[in-house]
């Protein structure tokens, strides 16, 4: 398993020592600690009932951005509903994101600069879509490349095999970032497959196969980014496994006490938590600055409270909007439809 | 009217070619693929073996392996990366070898192909085209003989066309890959090499959506599309022996149905028989059903008579004839409405 920093915030490989710099870490630090503050403020804010059934990923802020951080303005991100910590580190506007949680259509609308495809819900149907997406590249003899979201689970699905497939045959430049978090939702891996690995998968398709430790937001990084060289070269795509866990739920809506320890996993923390990972590194190596640390929290939270501000704000849902996207000219079946519900007693 | 239209600009036109249902397929893709560089065409053995029909027959051998593209067999796979590619600029265009081999892709087209707009409000759309030969008749082996568009025009955001002659089937094609949203394709297997017709050998399109008169009568209106307008055409010839003069109606398109030109027919006859070989319950049939009764229930002389497949899988070719639609059980239901 690739690994760069270890649990005690020490280089475990100096190989990438010289690319890591105080700036890139408080980069990936504060991006990090954006998504967790997110992230707990969603599962809070659905408590309150302002959102949703809310999808939380505490755990695996260092493998969304690792791996987002490594996109560039032109390439494609195909996410899962889990991935919103990568979309959001990515370029996704949160109170958009926040906005998707609370039922509206327009949290899932793209940022005009940013090629992110709404999250698939369908689990593995998104790895196709990356495949054909990056044939497009191609086709139109760009180098950009299209990276898809997946979890553990996703490994048992058709759709994992048929993208990739394809993906291989045609060497797409694809990078298929697992997320391997030990559960789906009850399940976990043991149970998904009898494989060791998910990286191992990758032989069967004669493409490179690489297992990082996903709590490690270095190795991921330099993983992907190796991965985005070789595609954006022609050299095909790459399977990546980030090993990494689910502190919480699946959703809100989900009682994980149901079918594993909590407080196991609390107690697991400590070793684990991504981000304390990185800060015991970053004082570990001179790159820690404490009046920093407090500035971007800070910076952060009041970003969240615009976010959610924007989001409560945000103007009425229109019923006239779930007729008019259907097709560029609606049918008459639909145009029908709409005026029935405009006349329909309220 | 839109026969007359359609032959004037036939006529306008210089040259045409006389073909069949499939070479007006092919020679629709192959004007497309000259027509504008960002449409591709993708399945299994469309390349270098032109399809297992021949609907691709020398596409590739003229615009290479870019851009007809022989794709593993993967349903599911190839029509996923098609909605990766149109959300990206191109205009795939997919076989489907036969209908019935659909059925793995059908997640993909129930969650992805229907909803991109709609999920993204208009951010991307997916202007691609999913083309399958459907249907029994020619002693195909098992699942290959399956109707089943009633599952496609159920699902909001696609398109369904099925056109049954050479004619249409080049304009409808044209008018399928240029429509900006997705459109399935079907392709009556059994018309493939029947008929020939003069088809315009330059671009024409077909608007989407227009049914078509192919006889005009009086008495009772005959609605059919695809492999069953050659059962109803016969079938309206027999009748006429009685004095008995049908309004033949080829729906050209199943979503969205030409609501003007049923309700016209149906005001003018009162009697209606709606023929498909797809099973009865829950088949177009019934959706038409509904659009007489909303449009022109009060012109109805008689209760609307369905000739349709029947309630159970397509049988092993043996009985296939069986469960088909024919002549005489289509002239049997327009002898029921009239005698009502």
């Amino acid at each position: 398993m690739m690994e760069i920093i270890d649990k005690a915030g020490k280089f475990v490989s100096k190989e990438y020592e010289k690319e890591i710099t105080k700036e890139q870490a408080q980069k990936f630090y504060y991006h990090m600690l954006r998504i967790r503050t997110f992230d707990r403020k969603g599962k809070a804010l659905q408590r309150q009932g302002r959102i949703g059934t809310y999808v939380p990923f505490e755990g695996q802020e260092a493998s969304q951005v690792g791996s987002a951080l490594v996109l560039e303005e032109k390439d494609w991100m195909f996410p899962t509903y889990r991935d919103h910590g990568a979309t959001l580190t990515f370029g996704a506007e949160m109170d958009r994101v926040l906005l998707y949680w609370n039922g509206r259509v327009e949290g899932s609308v793209p940022s005009k600069e940013k090629n992110i495809y709404p999250a698939s819900v369908p689990i593995a149907t998104q790895l196709p879509h990356a495949t054909g997406a990056a044939m497009a590249e191609t086709y139109k003899g760009t180098n950009n490349v299209a990276i898809a979201y997946f979890g553990d689970g996703a490994t048992s699905e058709g759709d994992f095999h048929e993208g990739i497939n394809i993906a291989s045959v045609f060497q797409a430049p694809v990078v298929f970032f697992n997320q391997n978090n030990g559960f789906a939702i009850s399940v976990p891996i043991e149970k998904q497959m009898n494989s060791e690995t998910i990286a191992q998968k990758s032989e069967a398709y004669g493409i490179p196969g690489v297992r990082v430790d996903g709590m490690d937001v270095f190795a991921v990084h330099f993983a992907v980014k190796e991965a985005f060289e070789r595609a954006r070269n022609g050299e095909g795509p790459t399977l990546i496994e980030a090993v990494t866990w689910r502190f919480g739920a699946h959703t809100t809506a989900d009682d994980p006490t149901k079918y594993r320890d909590q407080e196991e996993t609390e107690k697991k923390r400590e070793e684990l938590d991504p981000i304390l990972r990185l800060e015991r590194f970053m004082k570990n190596h001179d790159m820690w600055d404490e009046d920093w640390a407090e500035k971007i929290e800070k910076e952060i939270e009041a970003e969240l409270d615009d976010a959610i501000v924007e989001m409560e704000k945000f103007q009425k849902p229109d019923p006239a909007d779930m007729f008019d996207y259907v097709f560029e000219e609606p049918t008459w079946t639909i145009q029908e439809q709409k005026e029935i519900l405009k006349g329909a007693t309220k | 009217m839109a026969k007359m239209l359609e032959k004037q600009a036939n006529e306008s036109m210089e040259t045409t070619k006389s073909m069949t249902l499939i070479q007006g397929v092919t020679d629709g893709l192959g004007t497309m693929l000259d027509d504008d560089e960002n449409i591709l065409v993708l399945g299994e053995d469309v390349g270098v073996n032109g399809g297992v029909f021949r609907a691709t027959d020398g596409l590739q051998e003229k615009f290479g392996e870019r851009r007809v593209v022989d794709t593993p067999l993967s349903e599911a796979g190839f029509v996923g990366a098609a909605v990766g590619m149109a959300l990206n600029g191109l205009k795939p265009v997919v076989e489907i070898q036969f209908l019935g081999f659909i059925y793995p892709a059908y997640e993909q087209i129930a969650t992805h192909v229907t909803r991109a707009r709609s999920r993204t409000m208009g951010h991307y759309h997916l202007p691609m085209v999913i083309r399958a030969p459907y249907g029994a008749g020619v002693r195909s082996p098992e699942i290959h003989s399956d109707s089943i568009e009633a599952l496609f025009t159920h699902l909001p955001g696609i398109k369904v066309v099925c056109p049954s002659n050479a004619y249409d089937a080049k304009g409808l094609l044209v008018a399928s890959i240029e429509d900006p949203d997705p459109v399935l394709f079907l392709e009556p297997m059994r018309l493939y090499r029947g008929e020939r017709v003069e088809v315009p050998t330059e671009k024409y399109s077909i608007e989407l959506g227009k049914g078509e008169r192919i006889i005009e009568g009086e008495d009772v209106t005959v609605l059919a599309w695809g492999a069953m307008v050659p059962i109803a055409k016969k079938a309206a010839e027999q009748m006429k022996e009685k004095n008995i003069s049908c309004d033949v109606i080829d729906l050209r398109t199943l979503y969205p149905l030409d609501k003007d030109i049923i309700a016209e027919s149906v005001q003018k006859t009162g009697r209606v028989v709606i023929v498909h070989e797809a099973q009865s319950t829950g088949g177009v049939g019934s959706e038409i059903t509904s659009v007489i009764n909303d449009k022109a229930f009060l012109y109805l002389k008689s209760p609307i008579e369905r000739v349709t497949g029947f309630d159970v899988p397509v049988p092993l070719f043996a009985l296939e004839n069986d469960y088909l639609p024919t002549p005489q059980r289509v002239q049997d239901a327009i002898q029921k409405v009239i005698d009502f």
